[in-house]
């Protein structure tokens, strides 16, 4: 095994690109799913089947495919139809689509845990269905589920690599690029390894403290 | 969609439920014993099995792939054949976030159990085989079972390897055809199909399990499905 430094110090300027596409992805990424799947929480629990079942089919289906795929269709599919955005655009969208279907599950359980009570106590000051929900129910349940949001974020980041497959040059690609016009795999490659156990760990970290402040 | 590539497509299906079964074959064992030795006494054991696990989960999936593929041969002089290859990148990768839900499971397992083996003196390895493991299985079914859907989603990333599984077929007969929505939806009904099953039948497995240690299942299936990268609560 011969390790080049060499080509490490070549290779960082078009880590750090990469790195920033990458953040970008995330940032991105999770502001969509957040949005998206708070508003998939909402929608379930609108008391008429005729929302519900479409709206548990379509984010249980999107959970259960591969975002790889789901990717290949938005880069694929939608240009037939007319719509074209940058391959960075439909990248952020499928993947904060896909995660949103996980966030949903925990705006979900987050709006279950709001005591009863609180519904009640609504109901009884005669507060209108949005104030109720803005107002009572909502700050409650976002409070405590910011960690279990936290951890989708990490899941997420160690996703973004899949955008490479639809030419986004965000890390991997930024790697792989590089790999394939110096014929060097094994510096890149171990280099982003290296920043993705870096970045998701301390993230975890970070996410930790952030949990016990909104604990105590 | 001519029959030709009707058959691209099934080849594509196998070649995906081959990498699944021993990716999962692996995975397993790997969670099992990572698992099993993050409870161990010796510190250094523990230490080892925790740092797997952080740095296999630390890491992305993809990128793991990418360098069984490409920095392994090189670094140790041995080219795997590539079915291998994403065997061994995907079981190791989902190994660690398995080993998280056996060591959870163990831990769960009510403290007056082990203090009942101890004051019988079992071993330690009898104490693990004989109480602790029958109790914690059971209960690791369903976090297992949703881990199972994301291995299955993850068998897609060899795809861009260019081995010939499921999404990779789909490629081919996009090129073939100059049309993407229909056999990118066919694909994808395809990988939800095998979800459905692959969740079937682990419930089916965790009511007979918890049948053994006369329990019984919870009734709705509603398991909050847990990506695989779920990052803190250790």
């Amino acid at each position: 095994m011969n390790w080049d430094w060499n080509a490490v110090s070549e290779f960082m300027p078009h880590f750090w690109d990469g790195l920033l596409v990458t953040l970008q992805i995330l940032v991105l990424g999770s502001a969509i799913s957040f949005a998206l799947g708070l508003v998939w929480a909402l929608l379930m629990r609108v008391p008429s089947r005729w929302v519900t079942w479409p709206v548990g089919v379509v984010t249980e289906f999107v959970r259960n495919t591969p975002l790889l795929v789901q990717l290949f269709f938005l880069f694929y599919v939608l240009p037939e139809w007319n719509v074209t955005f940058s391959a960075l655009t439909t990248g952020v969208v499928g993947i904060g689509l896909h995660y949103s279907t996980y966030t949903m599950q925990v705006y979900r359980a987050g709006i279950e845990a709001v005591p009863v009570g609180q519904w009640e106590a609504a109901t009884a000051l005669n507060l209108p269905l949005r104030r109720t929900w803005t107002a009572v129910i909502l700050p409650q349940a976002v409070r405590r589920v910011v960690p279990a949001l936290g951890n989708y974020v990490i899941s997420m980041l160690k996703d973004t690599p899949l955008l490479m497959a639809i030419t986004v040059l965000e890390m991997l690609g930024e790697a792989r690029l590089f790999s394939q016009q110096n014929f060097q795999f094994t510096e890149p490659l171990t280099v982003i390894g290296v920043a993705f156990i870096v970045i998701s760990y301390l993230a975890s970290l970070a996410l930790r403290a952030l949990e016990r402040r909104l604990v105590h | 969609m001519t029959s030709g590539l009707w058959e691209l497509v099934l080849q594509g299906v196998w070649v995906t439920i081959q990498l699944l079964v021993l990716s999962a074959l692996l995975a397993t064992a790997v969670s099992f014993v990572v698992g099993v030795a993050r409870t161990h006494r010796l510190w250094i054991v523990r230490f080892l099995a925790g740092f797997y696990t952080e740095v296999f989960r630390g890491t992305s999936a993809l990128v793991m792939i990418f360098w069984v593929f490409f920095v392994l041969p090189p670094a140790f002089g041995w080219q795997l054949v590539p079915l291998w290859a994403g065997t061994l990148a995907l079981g190791l990768t989902y190994g660690a976030y398995g080993a998280e839900i056996v060591r959870g499971a163990l831990v769960a397992v009510d403290p007056a159990q082990k203090e009942g083996g101890i004051a019988l003196s079992f071993t330690p390895w009898q104490r693990m085989r004989l109480i602790l493991l029958p109790q914690a299985v059971p209960e690791m079914i369903p976090p297992f079972s949703n881990l199972l859907v994301e291995l299955l989603k993850g068998t897609a990333l060899v795809s861009i390897m260019g081995m010939g599984d499921l999404a990779f077929s789909g490629n081919l007969v996009r090129l073939a055809l100059q049309e993407s929505a229909e056999i990118y939806t066919y694909i994808l009904l395809i990988y939800f199909v095998i979800a459905f099953l692959l969740t079937r039948v682990m419930r089916g497995l965790e009511k007979k399990l918890k049948a053994g240690v006369g329990k019984t299942a919870p009734k709705s299936g509603t398991v909050t499905p847990e990506p695989a990268g779920i990052g803190g609560a250790r």
